[in-house]
């Protein structure tokens, strides 16, 4: 039997690197976009410092708590499962839902408000606005909602793990699942500390 | 590959490292706000990075991987830094 454990254990260690390597096109997709943003932001300094002003740095900053706290519960709950405490594990997993959805909520509102004063791409007052502040708007359009879907998208994960958690199938011996759908949550928090700053803080 | 036992983080260190990351955020706002001129940016991209930083080692575990996942992080980054580096130095002398 000394093998299959042997075997299951390098199967957990790549499953996890898999996971890595998924994780780093992550970050190119929106390194990507970093990328457009340094350029077109010292390209158009005084456009981006005049769009950037319409961001309401408290949303932002409200969302960035909400996150790392929801970063702290998700790494708590690999450790709840890990010393098979799977009650506990669920209900920090339930929490980081929660806080997702407060995020999502706070997302809506922003967008909402920026759709009902006409900033949105291709809309009348956007055609009239300086080149920059147009960029700058689709930029943050782009970067906020390509990250809202991954929100979305590591919710579903953390929803499947819960009910795997349920039903046996991830416990204190077999959590890959569980530490690789952590690990994308904790990508959808970095990519947001680095998008917090640029696009809320830097005017 | 080494056999090594899985780390589990305790209750505690996830909470230092949350209480960690807040000040961070809130150093980062507050020397924004002071308007720094010149330095905003750098300054803002430093905080984020020593931030990125404690995720990445903590929460991601990666303090406590082996070698060959942590060079490959390391060297994705650095990848990352030389791209954004090819690209503003084309960028400026084109």
């Amino acid at each position: 039997m000394s093998s299959t454990e042997h075997s299951e254990h390098i199967d957990s260690d790549t499953g996890k690197m898999g996971m890595w390597l998924f994780l780093f096109t992550e970050l190119f997709l929106f390194g990507g976009l970093f990328i457009v943003y340094a350029v077109m932001r010292s390209k158009y300094a005084a456009d981006f410092h005049h769009a950037a002003l319409e961001l309401n740095a408290f949303v932002g900053a409200t969302n960035t708590v909400v996150l790392l706290v929801s970063s702290m519960t998700v790494a708590m709950s690999l450790t709840a499962i890990q010393q098979n405490r799977s009650g506990k594990a669920i209900g920090l997993i339930l929490i980081t839902l929660i806080l997702a959805g407060v995020f999502m909520v706070n997302k809506y509102f922003e967008w909402g408000h920026k759709i009902g004063l006409h900033l949105y791409p291709g809309s009348d007052v956007m055609k009239t606005m300086p080149h920059g502040e147009i960029m700058f708007f689709g930029l943050y359009f782009m970067m906020t909602g390509l990250h809202a879907i991954h929100v979305i998208i590591g919710g579903i994960l953390l929803t499947i793990v819960i009910r795997k958690i349920q039903s046996g199938k991830i416990s204190s011996s077999h959590y890959l699942l569980q530490e690789n759908a952590a690990l994308y949550w904790h990508l959808v928090d970095l990519i947001w500390i680095f998008l917090f700053p640029l696009l809320y803080l830097i005017t | 590959m080494k056999n090594h036992e899985n780390h589990i983080s305790s209750d505690t260190l996830n909470w230092t490292v949350l209480v960690i990351l807040l000040i961070l955020t809130t150093i980062s706002i507050l020397a924004i706000k002071m308007h720094l001129g010149a330095f905003t940016v750098a300054l803002a991209l430093i905080l984020a990075s020593i931030k990125v930083t404690i995720v990445l080692t903590y929460f991601m575990h990666l303090k406590f991987e082996n070698s060959l996942l942590r060079i490959m992080v390391g060297g994705v980054f650095l990848l990352f830094a030389i791209v954004i580096a090819i690209t503003f130095i084309d960028y400026y002398f084109r």
